[in-house]
C-alpha cells in the first residue's frame, strides 16, 4: 500500500461508510455507484480488501479518483448499468445517489441484477425535523444533511424508510439488514417500531438480496 | 536473433528462419525491429513497459531524436520521477514494423532483389505490429509486460496486445485511441496517401531506386494531417487570420496567413525524417483495425476473459478518435467485467493533447500505474541502479 492511501486511511471516515463497510466480506468484487471522489472505495479497499470498481458522473471526480489509483470510469447510474453482466459483482453499492437517479427504481434493478447483494444507503425524508419544516414553514425542507434548496438540489426522487421498504416489497426484494442513523450518526435500537426509526433515523442503510 | 545498433537504437534481427506471419498471408523474413530501452530490467523480470509509437512517431520516447536533435516525444510521460517512471519500470519503446527508424519497412533492403522493397513490401496491419513487438518481447526473455501504453495508432496497438496476448499484458493504457477506424479517419487517410502518390517523384513507389523523393506530396500529407491533430479552438488561438511577417495581402499565393506558414514548416520538416513509403503502409494498417471484426462483430468478445487492469484516455476537444470511441471501448470492457478505469480529460488542445503538458493526464497515469505496480508487487523504486544512457 503506497503512502497516499495510508494518508487517506487516517481520515476519520463517515458513520455511513463504516456501516457499508462492515456489511462487505473481506476480499469481495465490489461496484461503488456514485462513488464520488473514492472516499468509500478507499476505505473498502484500506479495510476491506476489496477488488473494487467506481461509476461517477462527475468527470472531476473520476480523474480524482483514478489519480488516486482506484478503477473508475465516469458514467451515469440510469444510463449505463445495463452495460454490465449478471451477477459480475459481490455487493453492487448505491452509497447516497438513489434519491439523484432518474429512475430509481430501474436503477435498484440493475443493482440487484448486477450484484450478488445490493447495498443501498439514502437520506430519510421522513424524518421529524423535515416533517416539522414542512408542516411548520410551508416551505421545502433544508436542513445539515439535505442542504441545497429545491431549484439547486440534484436529489429529485426523495423518499422515507417506509416509502424505500414499501418498493422493495414491490421489488420482490429480500431486506438482508436494515440500519437507521440518527442526526449525530449513531444506530437506532434495532428493537425500535419502523414508524419510530423512519421518525428519528436521518439515513438508512440496507442490505438486500434477489428473492428467488 | 542477433542485435546490432543504428540511429543509437538497438536492432533485434529475425533471420530467414524466424519469419514474421502476417495478416495478409504474406511472411516476412528476414526482418529487424529497433528499439530503445530506459531504466532497468528486474531481477523478477516483472516491471516492463512497452511503449507503443504512434503513426509518425518512433522508438525515441525518451531521447534526443538522432535526425532531428528533438527530445523524446513523450518525455513529458517517460523519465525518471516521470509518469511513467523509469527508475521504477524497465521501458521499451520499438518502431514499428513497416516504420522508417530501423526496423524492417518499405525502405529496406528486400533481400531477394537487393534493392529496396517500395510496394513490394507486404501489407501489414495493427496485429502485423503487436505480433513483431511480441517477438522482440520474447527475445528479451520477458515472459509477461507490466503495462503496455500509448496514444492514437499506439493506443490501437494497446488494445491490440489486451485482445491477443490477454496472458502477457497485466495492465494496458489506451490513449486517444478508437477500437477501428471510422469512414472519416480513413477518408483523411486516403487524402494523405493520393497525396504522396500524386506526386510525379513518387516513381510508382521505386523512387528509391530513382534518386528521387515525393518530397511535396508527402509535405501535402502531413499539412491535411497536421489539421486534423488539432482542435479548431486551438489553431484560432495560435494563429487567428494573424498575417505572416507582413502588414497586408500580398494578393498572391505565397503564406499571406500564419497559419498557412506554419502547416508549410511542419510539411517539410516531417519530410525530412520519414519515408513516404512507410507513410502509405502505416496509414493504411490503421484503416484496417476494426477489432470488434476481428471477433465476431462484437467488440467485447475481443477482451472475454481478460484480467488486464485497464485505464482508457481520451480528451474532450479530441474529434479524430473522440470520447466516444473511447466510452465503446470502455462499455465493452464494462460487459466482460474487466477491471477498467476511464478519464476524459478536459483540453481544447485536440487530438495532439496526449503528447502535451496535460497534467490530468500525467496524474491519471502514475495514479493508475502506481495502483497497478502494488497490485503487481513492484517496489515503490526500482531496487536496481538506473543504467539507462
Amino acid at each position: 500500500m503506497d503512502l497516499k492511501r495510508k494518508a487517506e486511511r487516517r481520515k476519520p471516515a463517515r458513520v455511513d461508510h463504516l456501516l457499508i463497510a462492515d456489511m462487505v466480506r473481506p476480499g469481495a468484487r465490489v461496484l461503488d455507484i456514485g462513488c464520488g471522489d473514492g472516499e468509500l472505495l478507499s476505505l473498502l479497499e484500506a479495510e476491506r480488501d476489496v477488488d473494487g470498481r467506481g461509476i461517477e458522473l462527475i468527470q472531476s471526480n473520476v480523474n480524482l479518483c483514478v489519480a488516486k489509483g482506484l478503477s473508475v470510469i465516469q458514467g451515469d447510474a440510469d444510463r449505463d448499468l445495463v452495460n454490465f453482466p449478471d451477477a459480475s459483482f459481490d455487493y453492487a453499492i448505491l452509497s447516497q445517489t438513489l434519491q439523484a437517479t432518474r429512475r430509481p427504481r430501474h436503477v435498484l434493478e440493475q443493482l440487484l441484477r448486477i450484484g450478488a447483494r445490493a447495498v443501498v444507503s439514502f437520506p430519510n425524508f421522513g424524518h421529524w425535523r423535515i416533517r416539522l419544516q414542512l408542516l411548520a414553514h410551508g416551505r421545502m425542507p433544508v436542513t445539515a444533511n439535505l442542504p441545497e434548496e429545491w431549484y439547486a438540489t440534484p436529489n429529485i426522487h426523495y423518499c422515507t424508510i417506509k416509502d424505500f421498504l414499501a418498493l422493495c416489497l414491490d421489488m420482490n426484494a429480500h431486506v438482508e439488514r436494515s440500519v437507521a442513523l440518527n442526526v449525530y450518526g449513531t444506530q437506532i435500537g434495532i428493537g425500535l417500531p419502523l414508524s419510530w426509526q423512519n421518525i428519528i433515523g436521518e439515513q438508512a442503510v440496507f442490505l438486500l438480496t434477489k428473492r428467488t | 536473433m542477433a542485435q546490432t545498433t543504428i540511429h543509437n537504437s538497438a536492432i533485434a534481427h529475425f533471420s530467414e528462419a524466424e519469419p514474421l506471419r502476417l495478416d495478409s498471408g504474406a511472411v516476412l523474413a528476414p526482418f529487424s525491429i529497433a528499439y530503445q530501452t530506459f531504466g532497468a530490467l528486474n531481477a523478477e523480470r516483472s516491471n516492463a513497459v512497452l511503449v507503443c509509437h504512434a503513426l509518425t512517431g518512433d522508438q525515441h520516447v525518451a531521447n534526443a531524436h538522432p535526425i532531428t536533435g528533438k527530445p523524446g516525444w513523450w518525455e513529458t510521460v517517460v523519465g525518471p520521477g516521470k509518469p511513467v517512471d523509469t527508475n521504477r519500470y524497465f521501458v521499451i519503446c520499438s518502431n514499428i514494423i513497416g516504420g522508417c527508424m530501423g526496423s524492417t519497412g518499405p525502405a529496406s533492403l528486400d533481400p531477394k532483389t537487393g534493392r529496396a522493397y517500395g510496394l513490394e513490401f507486404p501489407v501489414i496491419t495493427i496485429r502485423d505490429m503487436v505480433r513483431a513487438q511480441a517477438r522482440l518481447i520474447e527475445s528479451l526473455n520477458i515472459p509477461d509486460l507490466f503495462c503496455v501504453i500509448g496514444g492514437s495508432m499506439g493506443g490501437m496497438q494497446v488494445l491490440e496486445w489486451a485482445a491477443t496476448y490477454k496472458a502477457k499484458v497485466f495492465s494496458a493504457v489506451p490513449i486517444a485511441a478508437a477500437s477501428r477506424h471510422s469512414s472519416q479517419n480513413i477518408a483523411f487517410h486516403e487524402v494523405g496517401r493520393q497525396a504522396v502518390m500524386a506526386d510525379p517523384d513518387w516513381r510508382g513507389g521505386r523512387y528509391i531506386d530513382e534518386g528521387t523523393a515525393p518530397r511535396k506530396g508527402l509535405a501535402v500529407a502531413r499539412m491535411a494531417a497536421h489539421i486534423t491533430y488539432l482542435s479548431s479552438k486551438a489553431l484560432h488561438e495560435k494563429f487567428g487570420r494573424k498575417l505572416q511577417d507582413r502588414e497586408a495581402f500580398t494578393f498572391g499565393f505565397d503564406a499571406d496567413f500564419q497559419v498557412e506558414s506554419y502547416l508549410r514548416h511542419q510539411g517539410t520538416a516531417f519530410v525530412d525524417r520519414f519515408d513516404p513509403n512507410s507513410y502509405l503502409y502505416i496509414t493504411r494498417a490503421m484503416d484496417y483495425f476494426d477489432l470488434a471484426a476481428d471477433h465476431g462483430g462484437i467488440l467485447a468478445n475481443a477482451f472475454k476473459g481478460t484480467k488486464t487492469r485497464f485505464c482508457v484516455v481520451s480528451f474532450t476537444s479530441d474529434w479524430l478518435y473522440p470520447t466516444r470511441e473511447s466510452r465503446e471501448i470502455v462499455q465493452a470492457l464494462n460487459a466482460v467485467a474487466a477491471n477498467v478505469s476511464f478519464v476524459e480529460i478536459d483540453s481544447d488542445k485536440g487530438h495532439d493533447a496526449f503528447l502535451l503538458h496535460e497534467p490530468e493526464l500525467f496524474g491519471a497515469v502514475s495514479g493508475f500505474l502506481g495502483a497497478a505496480a502494488a497490485r503487481r508487487g513492484l517496489p515503490a523504486t526500482s531496487q536496481l541502479a538506473d543504467t539507462s544512457a
